[in-house]
């Protein structure tokens, strides 16, 4: 036994931080008054803004702690940044929609930082128990989220969200177990030093990688395993929903990211085309079964679906090592790209949902245009951002995917993937015409964070658009670290 | 000694019958027991591939079997809560009538 060093602690600094101020915000809120929970908001908002600064600080660090479980590096802290900015639109979200439907508890933000602390810890996971720890930490704060509303819907999705979850982590696990069995460790540097060097059972370790696969595909919402997606989206509070979509997203795209860039690089023969499949499978059908929903929260629940799929096009060359990195990178900034236009649409239907899931169908949206032509504008925006039309980060976003797709050498995804997108425009272009030209008389909420919210992704997903080069040579070297 | 491939299948039958109570039992908290033959399951393929591995000395199996048992623990105790209050607003933890948003 080896006492914990100073590298080992600040390997794992930014999670800890986090951690630690959950634990005793749960405290300081028995003492705050019900009606002045706004303290717990803004307590729980300055512990992620510390980290996140603390996490910038970090840029560049690269170290191992704690017998290599955990490592920093510039993926992890490009992937912690953008979980921390997560949880701070979250938060933003979240405030004004808990005052208004009556659900105003201190719990909600501290689920919100364990989740967090959750996803970070993920994102720098260098074994498969923190991974699976990871992800249940990730994944059981979300649960009690979705039922925190206390309506009906809300309670049904937290029951569903939680079974399928915990099906999907008994799978995870399981194929940790195997992978263990087909090597002897479950550190990832250690399974591809045995893969490399050839281990007694080829099978044992592919059948473990290939239920990885599948826990993951659970989270991240492809298909064929999303099924608990439009159910839990549209029947979470809407909140709560903007930031598991770009959280839980996020998350387990980076562990993919990482499990089997590190790990998997000799299965790749065999994954490659599975991995080809789950993409054009989960593009297709998200993009084909959001056209006929009527209601916003199911139709963008599976726009995030068809998005799970786009990218999954990055992670499908993962194998070829001069392809990978670019490819990763593209992914890494679709994430990006997804994370704001999502958090700027979530924000568009809080600010028109009414009590009892009034509010929600897209005809609700007529007439939009005319009474507040600034909030219009901004949904517009996100709309051509998620059908990746110009000048919008989404297009930039896809136009980085669809190219490291063809230097993989899969010509026919990108293709699939350019006939989906003109297929999702009839969907998205739709609000966008009940919005300009039906008549309506929509009434909205105006609320400070969520404004500032929304204006600030739809700006950024604009601007950002121009100089796409710096972000994207941003997400590269974490890559390349 | 008993070969190592008789504690995989017997864990991969484990497993199996927790799938397959999964897919086809409709009473929530049958579900939920279903989920715990899986991860118990898993238990079974850690401790018989730590036993059967040359490394007897690290504990990394029966460590990650003791996770596994704890992780476990908190995700019933959070999922029961959710049925259960489920099941006082409705009267049935039935995951078919749980059926307000379409499956």
């Amino acid at each position: 036994m080896t006492t914990p060093t100073y590298t080992d602690f600040y390997t794992l600094l930014p999670y800890l931080i986090l951690t630690v101020w959950a634990c005793v915000l749960l405290l300081v809120d028995l003492f705050i008054p019900v009606g002045r929970k706004g303290i717990t908001a803004f307590l729980a908002a300055l512990g992620i803004a510390v980290t996140l600064g603390f996490s910038i600080t970090q840029i560049g660090a690269e170290s191992v702690g704690f017998s290599s479980m955990v490592a920093l590096d510039g993926f992890s802290t490009f992937a912690n940044i953008l979980l921390l900015s997560s949880g701070l639109f979250g938060i933003a979200l979240a405030y004004g929609y808990t005052q208004r439907f009556n659900m105003v508890r201190g719990e909600y933000y501290i689920l919100l930082l364990f989740s967090v602390s959750g996803m970070m810890l993920m994102a720098q996971a260098n074994d498969l128990i923190i991974v699976f720890l990871a992800l249940e930490l990730l994944s059981i704060p979300l649960y009690v989220l979705s039922a925190i509303s206390r309506k009906l819907t809300s309670e049904e999705s937290g029951v569903k969200y939680f079974l399928l979850g915990a099906f999907a982590s008994g799978f995870v696990v399981y194929g940790t177990a195997l992978i263990f069995g087909a090597t002897g460790s479950t550190n990832l540097a250690a399974i591809f030093a045995q893969a490399a060097a050839g281990v007694t059972s080829g099978l044992l370790l592919t059948i473990g990688a290939a239920l990885l696969l599948v826990g993951f595909g659970f989270k991240v919402a492809a298909a064929p395993f999303h099924m608990w997606t439009p159910d839990v989206y549209q029947g979470a509070p809407t909140s709560v929903t903007a930031f598991m979509a770009a959280g839980a997203k996020i998350a387990g795209f980076v562990a993919l990211f990482r499990v089997f860039a590190t790990a998997f690089p000799s299965l790749a023969p065999e994954l490659t085309t599975i991995l080809w499949a789950l993409s054009a499978v989960t593009m297709i059908l998200g993009n084909l079964t959001a056209i006929s929903q009527t209601n916003i929260k199911r139709m963008l629940a599976y726009s995030a679906i068809a998005h799970a799929g786009y990218i999954l096009m990055a992670f499908v060359p993962y194998g070829n090592a001069k392809v990978a990195p670019t490819a990763i990178a593209a992914g890494l900034f679709y994430l990006v790209a997804y994370a704001v236009s999502n958090f700027g649409s979530w924000g568009v239907v809080i600010a028109l949902e009414k009590a009892e899931g009034k509010g929600l169908e897209i005809e609700d949206y007529a007439g939009l245009a005319k009474k507040y032509p600034a909030l219009a504008a901004a949904m517009t925006v996100f709309m051509l951002s998620l059908i990746g039309f110009p000048p919008t980060l989404g297009m930039v976003g896809k136009f980085y995917l669809f190219r490291s797709a063809l230097a993989g050498g899969f010509p026919g995804l990108a293709l699939i993937g350019l006939v989906t997108s003109l297929l999702s425009a009839y969907y998205y272009l739709r609000v966008v015409v009940n919005m300009y030209m039906k008549e309506g008389d929509p009434e909205i909420e105006r609320e400070p964070w969520l404004a500032l919210t929304t204006g600030f992704t739809a700006i950024a997903t604009v601007v950002v658009s121009f100089v796409p080069q710096f972000l994207f040579m941003l997400a590269y070297t974490a890559v390349m670290r | 000694m008993v070969p190592l491939s008789w504690y995989l299948t017997l864990a991969a039958a484990l497993f199996s019958i927790g799938l397959f109570g999964v897919l086809v039992r409709r009473n929530a908290v049958a579900i939920l027991l279903g989920v715990e033959l899986m991860l118990n399951a898993v238990n079974i393929n850690l401790v018989a591939f730590w036993r059967y591995s040359d490394a007897l000395t690290s504990m990394g199996g029966q460590v990650f079997a003791i996770i596994v048992f704890a992780v476990a623990a908190a995700e019933v105790s959070v999922g029961l809560a959710l049925v259960i209050s489920a099941y006082r607003r409705r009267n049935t933890v039935i995951a078919d009538e749980l059926d307000m948003l379409k499956w």
